[in-house]
């Protein structure tokens, strides 16, 4: 049977990974390229890169970036961040990118998966959202979590795969930083209606989170975070070796 | 060298970085001249059957790839170009394969014995029935990346190996010199790299 993925996420700007890192044999920590082959020897399933860089220089170094790993890492890769036009797929792609994941974008753009699905194909369009609750209901924030765009989460979420995204990222903003597990009644209620695999992110804080995670909720296809793994709280083998004693299969 | 064949399907740059991570020489081309001296030929390919059926036509690939194989030149399809490889393709409609080997393209919806979602992306285990020379560094249990919701079957004599997706599915197959891998080679890591470096030993 496919196993269930752990994709560990990178932050970068003006070409360098973002978040203080700390690895044993990673001489520059900020090197996208180091850690990127890093997390590949690790055991990672997938990456995800995003690109939160402002200026038009930067982006032009996260490109190269891009090229660089995917010339020495043969696992998919996933690219978000500035994804506004099907041009910005065309970028990612040629350097490498396997999918595109948008967000604000596609708010913005309300025909931009749709548009980037007919020319590239589901598998290559992400959905990615950040979603919070607004007097109960999951709401779909912009911005970086920053913006209530009072659109429903749920219904996005319907309308996301009907227009073609082959894959959704589901970040809870309530859960995101607190380290106190997934956001599984979230999660659950958006794996209900979204019938692709759907990626988990926020609130990871040690192994249990995970066997939780993918317990509760069956629909879930992957766990993704970002500081647990690069402060190396929690290594992604023994992550692995730990949910396959627990009955989740992994690949090793 | 290897030629790799540029019908206009696809994004070929994981394919090519790693041949050339491997040192394997290879050439993305669809210049006759060029394919007809290369030793080895590798189809790639995503999207839909039919498209990419007219598209191998349209380029003039159709009928000099099956002249090609029948030289007995080492040929690897992947992914839609493993697909093409057989007699006929049930994607929107039936279409025409290159008939390489005997069977035919069918959705995995149609086999599933329970519902699962399509298509199956991801990493998942191969079940190795026969080993080829594809398969010569390839370990009974190695995982491999998915992403297809089609499906190649009546291939019986051919199949290398399998994969559990909701049934038991084809995963890479074999008649002669001719090779397919249904999963990508070049997004499967070790596992996929080792599985290239076999291709370009035979």
């Amino acid at each position: 049977m496919i196993t269930k993925r752990i994709i560990p996420c990178l932050d970068i700007r003006d070409g360098r990974v973002v978040k203080g890192v700390n690895f044993e044999g990673v001489k520059d920590v900020s090197d996208p390229v180091a850690l990127a082959s890093f997390y590949n020897d690790s055991g990672a399933d997938e990456l995800v890169f995003y690109d939160i860089t402002a200026s038009s220089e930067g982006r032009a170094l996260f490109t190269d970036v891009l090229e660089k790993i995917a010339s020495c890492i043969f696992i998919p890769l996933t690219v978000g961040g500035s994804i506004n036009t099907v041009d910005d797929f065309e970028r990612v792609l040629k350097c490498g990118a396997d999918k595109v994941s948008v967000n604000s974008g596609a708010i913005r753009n309300p025909n931009l998966i749709k548009e980037a699905a007919k020319k590239y194909g589901n598998q290559c369009v992400v959905l990615s959202m950040d979603v919070k609750r607004v007097d109960g209901k999951f709401t779909i924030f912009s911005k970086g979590g920053r913006e209530n765009t009072g659109i429903d989460a749920i219904e996005w979420a319907r309308k996301g795969v009907l227009d073609g995204a082959g894959e959704i990222v589901v970040n809870s903003i309530d859960t995101d930083g607190v380290k106190q597990g997934f956001d599984i009644e979230m999660l659950e209620a958006i794996s209900n209606v979204a019938n692709v695999p759907i990626i988990a992110s926020g609130g990871a804080g040690c192994m249990e989170h995970f066997k939780d995670l993918f317990n509760a909720v069956p629909g879930v296809d992957a766990g993704l975070a970002a500081s647990i793994f690069h402060f190396k709280q929690v290594e992604i083998m023994d992550l692995k070796r730990y949910l396959i004693e627990n009955g989740i299969e992994m690949r090793i | 060298m290897i030629a790799v064949i540029d019908y206009g399907v696809g994004n070929l740059f994981s394919l090519c970085s790693s041949l050339k991570y491997l040192s394997i020489d290879s050439v993305v081309t669809r210049d006759k001249n060029i394919i007809e001296k290369a030793d080895k030929i590798i189809l790639p390919g995503v999207g839909a059957f039919g498209d990419a059926s007219d598209k191998l036509k349209e380029t003039g690939m159709f009928d000099f790839l099956q002249e090609q194989a029948a030289t007995g030149k080492p040929f690897l399809g992947i992914c839609l170009g493993m697909q093409l490889l057989f007699e006929k393709g049930y994607e929107y409609g039936e279409h025409e394969g290159l008939g390489l080997i005997k069977g035919k393209v069918i959705p995995i919806e149609s086999v599933l014995k329970e519902p699962l979602k399509i298509p199956q992306m991801g990493w998942n285990k191969l079940d190795i029935v026969k080993k080829d020379a594809l398969l010569k560094y390839t370990n009974q249990g190695d995982y491999v990346y998915f992403v297809h919701s089609y499906f190649a079957t009546d291939c019986n004599d051919s199949i290398s190996s399998t994969t559990e997706y909701g049934a038991t599915l084809t995963a890479s197959v074999s008649n002669n010199n001719v090779f397919g891998a249904q999963f990508h080679p070049e997004k499967s890591g070790t596992v996929g790299l080792n599985m290239l470096k076999a291709f370009n030993e035979i």
